[in-house]
């Protein structure tokens, strides 16, 4: 008996094979593509039916998201207070809060519908940049509750409010508190300001950030998927995860539900075993392996970020004079890793925000190459965000690849311009046209949660390089529109070394798709991040977003 | 606030030795029970001989103690500590290679339970100077050795002499005021470090390394100003490595004053022992006409 064969007809298939670069109709049987092209191509390849569901939409080649966390499928499960618009996992679009009263009423909404009078209750994605950085204290706060705790995240994940109740049970509602992170008011009480996760952790417990947010719950997993497939994104990282045994078991039993829409790539953070041992973990990991939950790689963090000035930056550092920024791993640390991964052939990814950071890992690479010759290794570094030409130029010579957070030139590039490093540095940022020109595998990023998943909105930020006061940026390093939908999807499976898999829709590959409603090549490109999806088609199996 | 947990912290890079003195604590515990709390960035550092029994989550270790890693969320690694039964005596912690003690004791300094007893900071003799000069971890270095209250510069018996007293004056004149000491394979007096010794008297627990150290006990002739008092034996250049005792302040209260190189702190405990301080200093530096001054009794 032979297997079903399926042909979709679509207005137009952008396949990303530059052979074969545009189709009408695309077949597909046992999840995987038969071939693209016309029906009468593809009609020899036996019975079929046909699919003309999406005779009107355009298909991709499903999204890659190449760096971001599953962490943002658990946050929605707390209420969004964000400065922009922004789409929950069940298509719900939250209206950007423009004022701390704005955000006082939606904490009211949220609170009116929680039992019991002490029930905490958790917010994210605060950003006061956006509102002249005015400061939210627990006097507003209270305003929704003072007997429920309260907390909220900022969009930095570096800093949280909190309410008075939230400090009292904590402790820390009381005078006479001598802590540089910890602001008081004239009252000589906290004003309920936390800033940095030394004196967050105290009180996150008691407002709803108790757990580990840097691995997914199984509600947020699920969530997550949703998020994907109202993207268009087929496979995604889930770019630094611990990865303890019952997170890897949740794991794999969530990703292998019949109607699991997205593959995971989980990288498992480098913190909690000496290098050795990672290395040896990590194999272990590769080998549970399963289509949709592919495990085996190293996430190193090098440095903080930029906004934060805890990114290491070379000379002259930061241009309102801040100190350095802080190292997460110590160059032995980084370098024993990198030699043993390279030995065991275990894929790195390494975050780099500052440019010191990155020439960091360069000079570090370089001589764990030459101790340890690995002819495809595609070590890659992560946002990258400062890296000049020179290094651009010296990442493609050990074989490196790197993704750039575009998203973040349009959230930050203003603030980058003028406070952090200044309008010279800030221009270059995420240098997408100096890589691809100094011959970088490149990919683009959300980072989401930091920014919202969205890669057509990444390949906008590309592009256009506009930044949220609507100024562009750094003309010089956009990018085409053809080389960003590049960056999307076979630039973002060339980092995974998942390019012969998924990326672009040709003979054997999986039958991973994004339906899109309008032809992102025919778009004006100011429009790219305006084009609506339909949903996804994943290993074969269809997930329309309105259907979620 | 009397019976707060009392909580050392170790910092210093890589290679300074911090695992070595860690384990020379355990070795020379001397009855205390020593909770040991390393951070997430590697193996953990107990000597194979010292552990008892290992857990998922906790090691077991000779004479009481124990180890254990806390993650990401050092307060409530803290918190549990407190609540352990028997509760330790004492809580060492031992800082990642990168990590800045400034910004682990800001969590400290939160919580209630437990007491920021000092910050003890290693360096590496043989490579100190050279580290402080990389331009990738220099900084960082600097910035763990200022946040220190006692440095303590390791593998020196592979110094000369002269060079020893090189670094010692280079050192100074980096770090300008805080106490230095020098440590061979992690022989540092336990009461130094930790301030485990009664208020009237100090213990032998740490037998190597005394021989350089001298100690005095002051009983004040009167109420002090223990607040006052306190600074001037952290700041007025008595060659005070740790001092630690009670002495009646000027409010009436019994007051319990600690110092570790120029961290001071007063506390008023519900019990209190009679008044006497304990001044420990290295052996020549120790400026007992200085200190018998400041208690009023010379």
């Amino acid at each position: 008996m032979s297997v079903p064969v399926t042909i979709y007809a679509a207005r137009k298939i952008l396949t990303m094979n530059p052979s074969r670069p545009e189709a009408t109709h695309v077949a597909v049987r046992e999840g995987r593509i038969l071939g693209a092209g016309s029906l009468e191509e593809l009609a020899d390849w036996g019975d079929y039916t046909l699919d003309d569901r999406f005779a009107d939409k355009v298909l991709m080649p499903g999204f890659v998201e190449g760096h971001a966390h599953t962490m943002e499928g658990s946050l929605w499960s707390k209420v969004y207070c964000g400065w922009f618009d922004r789409t929950d996992p069940d298509g719900k679009t939250w209206k950007g809060l423009k004022s701390i009263d704005s955000v006082v009423d939606r904490l009211k909404e949220a609170e009116a519908k929680l039992e019991g009078p002490d029930a905490p209750l958790s917010g994210w994605q605060l950003d006061p940049i956006y509102m002249n950085n005015e400061r939210v204290s627990r006097a507003d706060l209270d305003r929704v509750s003072t007997t429920r705790p309260i907390g909220i995240l900022h969009a930095s994940g570096h800093i949280m409010n909190v309410n008075s109740r939230a400090l009292e049970l904590a402790g820390l509602l009381k005078t006479g508190i001598n802590n540089p992170a910890i602001p008081l008011g004239n009252d000589g009480l906290p004003t309920g300001e936390l800033k940095g996760p030394e004196v967050m952790a105290p009180v996150g417990q008691h407002v709803g950030f108790e757990r580990n947010l840097m691995d997914a719950d199984e509600d947020g997993l699920r969530r997550f998927a949703k998020l994907c497939v109202r993207t268009g994104t087929t496979t995604i990282t889930d770019l630094a995860s611990r990865m303890d045994q019952p997170t890897v078991d949740m794991m794999l039993r969530v990703t292998g539900e019949e109607d699991y829409p997205a593959r995971i790539v989980p990288l498992r953070f480098f913190m909690g075993l000496a290098p050795d041992e990672l290395i040896t973990e990590v194999k272990r990991l590769r080998d549970l392996s399963t289509d949709r939950l592919r495990m085996g790689r190293i996430k190193i963090v090098a440095d903080g970020s930029i906004q934060g000035f805890s990114a290491r930056l070379r000379w002259p550092g930061y241009f309102n004079g801040a100190p350095n920024g802080l190292w997460y791993v110590a160059p032995e640390q980084l370098s024993d890793i990198l030699h043993g991964a390279l030995e065991a052939d275990l894929p790195v990814h390494i975050h780099t925000n500052g440019d010191q950071a990155t020439q960091l890992v360069l000079e570090t690479m370089g001589r764990a190459l030459r101790a340890h010759p690995h002819p495809d290794h595609r070590f890659t570094l992560q946002h990258c965000q400062l890296a000049d030409a020179a290094q651009f130029r010296t990442a493609a010579k050990l074989g490196m690849c790197v993704n750039l957070f575009a998203n973040h030139h349009f959230y930050w590039g203003d603030e980058h311009y003028n406070l952090t490093v200044g309008p010279e540095r800030a221009t270059r940022m995420n240098a997408c046209r100096t890589a691809l020109n100094s011959g970088v595998p490149m990919a683009i990023h959300s980072d989401a949660p930091v920014t919202p998943l969205g890669p057509l909105f990444t390949a906008w930020a590309a592009v256009n390089r506009i930044t949220a006061s609507g100024r562009v940026q750094g003309e010089e390093e956009r990018i085409g529109v053809t080389e960003a939908l590049w960056a999307i999807t076979m630039g973002a499976a060339y980092t995974l070394h998942m390019d012969g898999e998924v990326g672009s829709i040709e003979t054997g590959k999986r039958a991973d798709f994004a339906v899109l409603e309008e032809d992102p090549s025919a778009v004006d490109p100011a429009d790219l991040r305006d084009i609506p999806v339909w949903g996804t088609v994943q290993g074969g199996r269809v997930f329309a977003a309105a259907d979620l | 606030m009397s019976d707060a947990l009392p909580v050392t912290l170790i910092g210093g890079y890589l290679g300074a030795g911090k695992t070595t003195l860690v384990n020379q604590l355990l070795r020379n515990a001397g009855g205390l029970r020593l909770a040991i709390l390393v951070n997430e960035s590697g193996a953990l550092p107990i000597d194979a001989d010292l552990i008892e029994a290992e857990g998922d989550d906790l090691i077991s270790i000779a004479g009481g103690c124990i180890c254990c890693s806390f993650g990401s969320d050092l307060a409530a690694a803290l918190s549990d500590m407190g609540r352990m039964v028997p509760r330790p005596d004492h809580v060492v912690i031992e800082a990642s290679g990168v990590a800045l003690p400034g910004s682990i004791a800001l969590t400290v300094d939160l919580l209630e339970s437990v007491r920021l007893d000092g910050i003890v900071v290693l360096a590496d003799g043989l490579t100190i100077q050279r580290q402080i000069g990389d331009e990738y971890i220099g900084d960082t270095l600097e910035r763990q050795l200022a946040d220190a209250d006692l440095i303590v510069l390791t593998k020196v018996d592979l110094l000369d002499v002269e060079a020893r007293s090189g670094l010692q004056d280079w050192m100074a004149a980096r770090f300008p005021g805080k106490a230095l000491i020098l440590a061979e394979e992690g022989r540092v007096p336990r009461d130094l470090l930790l301030g485990s010794f009664a208020p009237d008297r100090v213990s032998s627990g740490g037998a190597h390394g005394d021989a350089d150290y001298a100690s005095e006990v002051y009983v004040p002739a009167r109420a002090v100003d223990a607040e006052g008092l306190a600074q001037a034996l952290a700041t007025g250049g008595h060659g005070i490595l740790r001092a630690k005792g009670f002495v009646d302040d000027l409010s009436g209260r019994r007051a319990l004053v600690q110092v570790v190189g120029q961290r001071a702190e007063v506390s008023f405990p519900d019990q209190g022992a009679d008044p006497a301080v304990v001044c420990i200093g290295l052996k020549g530096q120790l400026d007992r006409e200085g200190l018998a001054r400041v208690f009023g009794c010379g």
